[in-house]
């Protein structure tokens, strides 16, 4: 295996509405600076992968427009998955690998603006059986908040925990959108959104978006002062019915960690992907990170949440913290799918 | 693979299909050059934008060259009038189209832009349209002007000489 | 580290119609795939991951499918991705599932493609008429029509070339027991009296619309002889994307085509194209993207495609067969038809196309193209490994 580091990260200031640029606009910003980060321009990127969703849109082929803000002049190579883009970097990932290429873009971008967030991602369901049920993503987390409470592996001051420190944390993350100082005690004080979810609970409906570059071996050296080197990669899915699953843990998520190499443990922080409150402490209890580990010190996704960017800005956060020395090794997760349905797990450590 | 049911049910009649209607609205957010590009039409102006490496003009703008991946903030107000490069009859309805068939569907390249504006044709008979033709915008009057393509109905001739291909900047 | 060679070892495809409404959007996939599976001698069990590929999601009116399709692809507990690069997403996704076993880091790939079009109104799904753009589109075929009509002024082609290869197209067809497809009755007339759909496309030389899936089974070397028949090697594969519209475009020979095809033939070691390729299967949805893709690929001079089509050459019989399966004029459930592509070529290699078998095969392009002829996947395959 090629070593493989993350070597720049960058992010859109996200906000509740991007109601004056178009994707377009909004990304190509982020993904200049991104390569600016490193000097290079696109003549050097080997492959470049992107990942976002035509549904959130509200267009069939959305992201052939937002190839424009990548200049992709002369041809490119160039893919996309319709995922996260934690996902469109474990292309690139594997696409080094192969060893013909040392270096590759991978950027990620929605508006959830533009159409009814929760209405919308109801169309990612079962088309038989769930979908025409309507049931947002609210009251899908909702079952497995339920189901978290009601197995006693965790309370509702745990839950408000969780939030408060992620807003505290986002307080010194400009990029982050809802950030705060409340205490549990307030939290818990707060009427319920749809019992047993408080609005904290949830995450922020959010446009914005994230590019990162990565690069093998001498270039990611040579490109960074201290790269966060790609220890282990793996993700796995579950099936989607929730009657199939124990929404209590995270199946996926343990077994994508145990392949990644998360059991040698010794992780300062960890960026865990989690739009629920419920779901931080399923994956945290998953990859079998104690107390001691800081999570998400961005803020998470609880305090930004570009859907379809949000796991690739995890995995941005923990390489650009490691790369700042703020932390030598950590995890960053990805999850894609509702309560938890599909997961990436990714473990990063820089050279110290 | 045949499918055995049980007893019970193995003379139910089969669920085929089922029809589950979804609607989901959008509000799309335009971006500044095409709001910039659609205020123009408000005004029955065709503003295009210019790249700051390369020069060329993009109609409708789009905020970014494709081929530099950087901002194209320049405006450059267009003539009404250019040149077919390209066209197709289309013979064919489908939702939304609102148009009687046949219609011309034609790429004209405005003068002094570097990238064809796909728009209808009309006021010609459709199998007089050529490559080459030189055509101006023919607009919706003064009180309806709105930010939308649509305020520019269609093209027609202008009865200029046709243009040739060498000429289109390598759009033909 | 160096690019471990890696096979197709199982292939399969479902019965393609216009509507398969006697299966759910799962079953359909799992006709492909367990075809697949069975082909390779393998079970669910024996894959590593799964890479599914598909076109926008609004043709089925749900989003990314493939989660809640997780267990009818056998992919619980699996690594599972979903690719989405518009009309060349089969070829791509085939690349993605290539490169799992190029790296090492998996041994045994399943990959799958589909659409099922009937579920949604392809049509709409296909140009939906956006908020700032004039109704002037007409579908797919109103973007390409006229860069169609460009080619013909270049080159001076007569104007039946198109006719001819939709004749041939559907013809071959009728060869391929899963086409859509089986106008056994077509003829020269028929296709050049059918209606003009955008001028200069007539209807009989446009793709139908299909439900469909495509399913192979992609491994390393030491798993490339369980299937039932011998390995196709994957001697070269690439991917190029160029933007949509830009100043001075080339929208006849784009050059992201001709360098996708320059980096596949090169890492493939071709020289000779014509002489070295024994059968093309490429994504022709318009008649006459045939004689422009012979062109832009390099079969034949800038101009000149036209005239392998008038001379036969790319007939059954021809000296460079070019889509025996029918291709995607006879059969396009869009985000299978790239792949489609690919297996058809390694079928011919392989020895495994049954009627529409071309004798002799042994080295075969698959490509697919997508989005305003800007996505482009190509793959060689060959019946040897490669050196």
């Amino acid at each position: 295996m090629r070593d493989v580091a993350i070597v720049s990260f960058a992010q859109s200031k996200h906000v509740r509405a991007q109601t004056d640029s178009n994707e377009v606009e909004m990304l190509m910003p982020v993904v200049r600076e991104a390569l600016d980060n490193v000097g290079i321009g696109m003549d050097r990127v080997g492959f470049t992968c992107s990942g976002s969703t035509d549904y959130l849109s509200g267009q069939a082929f959305s992201f052939v427009m937002t190839l424009d803000s990548v200049g992709p002049w002369p041809p490119i190579s160039e893919s996309h998955v319709e995922m996260d883009g934690a996902w469109a970097l474990y292309e690139a990932w594997v696409k080094l690998q192969i060893g013909e290429i040392d270096v590759a873009l991978i950027y990620a971008y929605s508006k959830s603006s533009p159409g009814n967030v929760r209405e919308v991602l109801t169309r990612q369901l079962d088309p038989y059986f769930v979908a025409p049920l309507w049931p947002d993503t609210i009251a899908m987390a909702g079952l497995q908040t339920r189901a978290l409470l009601d197995s006693g592996t965790a309370t509702p001051a745990d839950l408000a925990a969780v939030a408060a420190t992620a807003r505290r944390n986002a307080l010194a993350n400009p990029y982050a959108l809802l950030t705060g100082d409340a205490s549990v005690e307030d939290l818990l004080a707060q009427p319920m959104l749809a019992d047993p979810m408080h609005v904290w609970d949830c995450p922020p409906i959010t446009d914005g978006c994230a590019a990162v570059v990565i690069a093998a071996d001498d270039v990611a050296r040579e490109l960074s002062k201290n790269p966060a080197w790609i220890r282990g990669i793996d993700h796995r899915i579950e099936s989607q019915a929730l009657g199939l699953r124990d929404l209590t843990t995270s199946v996926s998520t343990a077994t994508a960690g145990s392949k990644a190499g998360v059991s040698a443990g010794g992780f300062d922080f960890a960026e865990l992907h989690a739009p629920f409150t419920a779901q931080e402490l399923i994956a945290r209890n998953s990859l079998g990170l104690d107390a001691s580990v800081p999570i998400n010190p961005s803020g998470g996704a609880l305090s930004a949440n570009p859907v379809m960017a949000a796991g690739l800005i995890r995995l941005g956060e923990a390489a650009s913290r490691i790369s700042r020395g703020e932390g030598n090794r950590a995890i960053a997760t990805a999850t894609s799918g509702p309560c938890l349905q599909q997961n990436l797990v990714c473990v990063l450590e820089g050279s110290a | 693979m045949s499918l055995v049911l049980p007893p019970s049910i193995a003379d139910v009649e089969q669920v085929k299909s089922v029809r589950t209607p979804a609607h989901l609205d959008y509000s799309y957010t335009p971006g500044k050059a095409m709001s910039s590009f659609l205020r123009g039409l408000e005004q029955k102006k065709i503003i295009g934008q210019k790249c700051p490496q390369c020069g060329k003009v993009y109609v409708p703008p789009r905020g970014a060259c494709p081929t530099d991946g950087v901002p194209t903030v320049e405006e450059v107000e267009l003539p009404h009038t250019g040149t077919i490069t390209t066209f197709c009859v289309v013979n064919v309805s489908f939702y939304g189209q609102g148009m009687e068939i046949p219609y011309v569907s034609a790429l004209v390249l405005l003068d002094g832009s570097d990238i064809p504006l796909m728009h209808l044709m009309q006021e010609v008979p459709y199998d007089q349209v050529r490559s080459g033709m030189r055509v101006e915008a023919v607009w919706v009057p003064d009180d309806e002007l709105k930010p939308t393509l649509e305020s520019i109905k269609w093209f027609r001739p202008n009865g200029e000489p046709d243009m040739d291909s060498a000429s289109m900047r390598g759009n033909a | 580290m160096s690019k471990l060679p890696a096979a197709i070892v199982g292939i399969g495809q479902t019965k393609h119609m216009s509507t398969r409404g006697d299966v759910s959007i799962a079953g359909l996939i799992r006709e492909a795939a367990l075809r697949a599976l069975d082909d390779a001698n393998m079970t669910w069990s024996d894959i590593d991951a799964v890479v599914i590929g598909k076109a926008p999601d609004f043709f089925e009116g749900v989003m990314m499918p493939e989660l809640f399709l997780a267990d009818a692809l056998g992919a619980v507990g699996k690594p599972l991705l979903r690719v989405h690069t518009a009309g060349s997403v089969g070829g791509s996704t085939a690349l993605v599932a290539a490169s799992l076993v190029h790296s090492g880091i998996h041994e045994r790939v399943l990959t799958v493609a589909f659409e099922k079009q009937s579920e949604s109104e392809a049509m709409w799904a296909l140009s939906m008429p956006m908020p700032f753009a004039p109704p002037t589109h007409a579908g797919a075929g109103g973007y390409f029509a006229p860069h169609i009509r460009s080619y013909m002024r270049r080159s001076g082609a007569p104007d039946h070339i198109g006719v001819l290869v939709a004749l041939k197209d559907r013809l071959n067809a009728c060869k391929n027991q899963y086409a859509h497809l089986h106008e056994t009755d077509a003829t020269f007339e028929k296709i050049a009296d059918s209606v003009m759909l955008w001028d200069p496309i007539r209807y009989s030389e446009t793709c139908p619309s299909s439900d469909g899936a495509a399913a192979m089974v992609i491994t390393n070397e030491a798993n490339a002889n369980r299937g039932k028949l011998a390995p196709a090697w994957i001697h070269g594969s690439a991917m190029r994307s160029e933007p949509t519209m830009f100043a001075g475009r080339d929208v006849v020979s784009p050059r992201g085509s001709r360098e996708c095809a320059a980096d596949v033939f090169g890492q493939a070691g071709i020289v000779d194209r014509r002489a070295e390729i024994d059968v093309v299967e490429m994504y022709v949805p318009f008649s006459w993207y045939e004689p422009m893709w012979l062109e832009s690929l390099g079969f034949a001079e800038e101009g000149k495609g036209w005239m392998m089509v008038e001379d036969g050459s790319t007939q059954m019989d021809g000296d460079l067969p070019v889509n025996p399966s029918g291709g995607v004029l006879s059969t396009n459930p869009i985000g299978a038809s790239g792949m489609l592509r690919f297996a058809e070529a390694a079928m011919q290699v392989r020895g495994q196309a049954g009627e529409h078998q071309i004798d002799g095969a042994r080295k075969a392009l698959g490509h697919a193209y997508g989005g305003g002829a800007q996505f482009f996947a190509m793959w060689v395959v060959g019946a040897d490994k490669p050196a």
